[in-house]
């Protein structure tokens, strides 16, 4: 069994959700003419769970998209083929200010990838990105706007944030023996 | 229901070669190794690639660098069409051949074109042929191109099995105890031998109507050995042919169409008549023409699909074909969207290149 070092309750993610939203509003001066983009899969919630925290204290409905990176991916010859899943904007994203929203900032091979995926479908006028959390080990020159916990970590270990809809429970936690994780990942597929 | 054990898939997943062993799939030769499982994330993936298509730029880059051939040695203007679209649209490189212009022409063979090919690194052939096997024959030869059946004789067509199981599965919300009846001659329809193994493989059960003579009785002879009627290259073939227990056959059209979801109504290939198989075009139309009073005994709102190209007032009234409850361009649309999940599938991943 890999071992799992609990980083973040529901709780810490809900408060973190909360300033983030907060972060927005105040960096681009109100809600309008915002669009959060959650990335397939676990962006897709928090991206959710932000624009609901932006309309209970700004009184915006933010308009709410999802985006598969997976057709945009660098290495899709080089680790087991992920499913492709669904691409949905409610809105056209030309003039928008765009917010991406992912679960972890790892290597930043998808955020790179959100980025063409998101210039194939428009042009915004600003692309920001926010994180439930920050891992390190940068790959691309990309860095976050918005972080809900920088957390140093080693490369054999892996960040999972859980969220109710996929997971039935909300944290996020620190896994320390990785070799087996893609076993684990095999049987939850 | 005909779900296989995920064990007896592992053996048989990529193409039922010898030596080939477990690992990704290379070669989608038709739909008998798939499991209800890998169907499904094929469709959801198709799904998505419905989404590029609706796109006004629609290119995503996933296929760069990959190269495509097309060997169609049969007419085709659908298929070819659509793969070679399906293959742009995900930015691979698409090279067509046909029959007339190749050097198939100046008799070379199957096999030294195919290595051909293989030699100038091409990914992947999709390949069209009359005769039944071809495609497997390719496969068992061919080291690091994979190979796509686009239909082969009277065989298989897993792809043209895929899109209609992708429209039925958009309408019906499930595949799962779904009522679909494939009307005509089925016997030499490797349209309806694949949409049976498809079909069965998702749990709906298949009723196939015509005249008796159309009947392909062996396809229902469970557990025999080789393939399909005796099977293209017999010996090699994957093994006991699978059985197939929720297909049945009711050569009684309004019996057969009676509560069902959707209906196929197969290509009526006219000669066939010369060959003694049919009475008369006028008898065949008058017991097995899908008319409006006939789908009016399925259930309603039922769906009607047909492969393509339509003998209107033949096989299908013209009123039909052209009506609300036709899907003849909503599968041809899918047909895009499935072949890019396919090509998505086969071409990214790990081990591509053994």
């Amino acid at each position: 069994m890999p071992t799992e070092r609990l980083l973040m309750t529901g709780e810490d993610m809900r408060r973190v959700i909360a300033r983030i939203a907060h972060e927005i509003v105040e960096r681009n001066r109100g809600a309008g003419g915002l669009v959060l983009v959650g990335l397939q899969r676990r962006g897709v919630p928090l991206a959710h769970w932000l624009a609901s925290a932006i309309e209970a204290f700004e009184g915006v409905e933010v308009p709410v998209g999802a985006l598969d990176t997976n057709l945009y991916r660098d290495d899709l010859t080089s680790r087991p083929q992920p499913t492709v899943r669904a691409t949905t904007l409610p809105v056209d994203v030309d003039d928008k200010v765009v917010v991406l929203v992912d679960d972890v900032l790892y290597t930043g091979r998808t955020a790179r990838a959100a980025l063409n995926a998101l210039m194939d479908l428009g042009r915004p006028t600003q692309v920001q990105l926010a994180v439930m959390v920050d891992r390190g080990h940068r790959e691309l020159p990309i860095r976050a706007d918005y972080v809900g916990k920088n957390v140093p970590t080693a490369a054999d270990e892996q960040v999972r944030v859980r969220v109710g809809d996929f997971d039935s429970v909300d944290e996020v936690v620190l896994v320390v023996d990785a070799s087996l994780v893609a076993a684990e990942d095999g049987a939850r597929a | 229901m005909t779900t296989r054990a995920p064990s007896e898939k592992a053996t048989t997943s990529s193409t039922g070669t010898p030596g080939m062993g477990a690992g990704p799939r290379r070669h989608v030769l038709d739909l008998d190794d798939f499991s209800a499982a890998e169907i499904g994330a094929l469709l959801d993936s198709a799904e998505a690639m419905r989404e590029v298509m609706d796109r006004s730029i629609k290119k995503v880059p996933s296929l760069r660098g990959k190269v495509v051939v097309t060997l169609f040695l049969e007419p085709s203007t659908r298929t070819r069409v659509s793969f070679e679209q399906a293959g742009k649209m995900l930015s691979a490189d698409v090279i067509n051949i046909g029959g007339a212009g190749s050097a198939a022409e100046k008799g070379e063979s199957l096999l030294n074109t195919a290595l051909t090919l293989q030699a100038m690194h091409a990914d992947l052939i999709v390949i069209r042929h009359p005769h039944s096997g071809a495609p497997y024959f390719l496969a068992r030869h061919l080291r690091s191109t994979g190979v796509v059946n686009a239909g082969d004789g009277m065989h298989a067509h897993p792809t043209q099995a895929l899109l209609d199981l992708m429209t039925m599965r958009r309408h019906l919300g499930s595949l799962e105890g779904a009522r679909v009846v494939i009307v005509g001659d089925v016997l030499h329809s490797r349209v309806a031998r694949s949409d049976a193994f498809g079909l069965a493989a998702s749990g709906a059960s298949v009723v196939l109507c015509g005249p008796p003579t159309m009947m392909p009785l062996d396809l229902l002879r469970a557990n025999r050995d080789g393939g399909p009627d005796g099977g293209p290259d017999a010996g090699s073939n994957p093994g006991p042919g699978r059985s197939l227990p929720n297909v049945t056959v009711e050569p009684d059209l309004d019996t057969a169409i009676a509560g069902a979801d959707a209906v196929i109504a197969l290509r009526l290939q006219t000669e066939r008549q010369a060959a003694g198989m049919l009475p008369s075009l006028r008898e065949y139309t008058r017991r097995w023409q899908v008319t409006e009073a006939r789908m009016a005994l399925a259930k309603p709102g039922a769906l009607l699909m047909h492969p393509g190209p339509m003998n209107e007032g033949l096989e299908i009234t013209s009123a039909l074909a052209h009506g609300p409850t036709a899907q003849i361009e909503e599968q041809v649309t899918n047909g895009v969207a499935i072949r890019m999940a396919l090509l998505y599938s086969l071409l990214t991943g790990t081990e591509e290149r053994p």
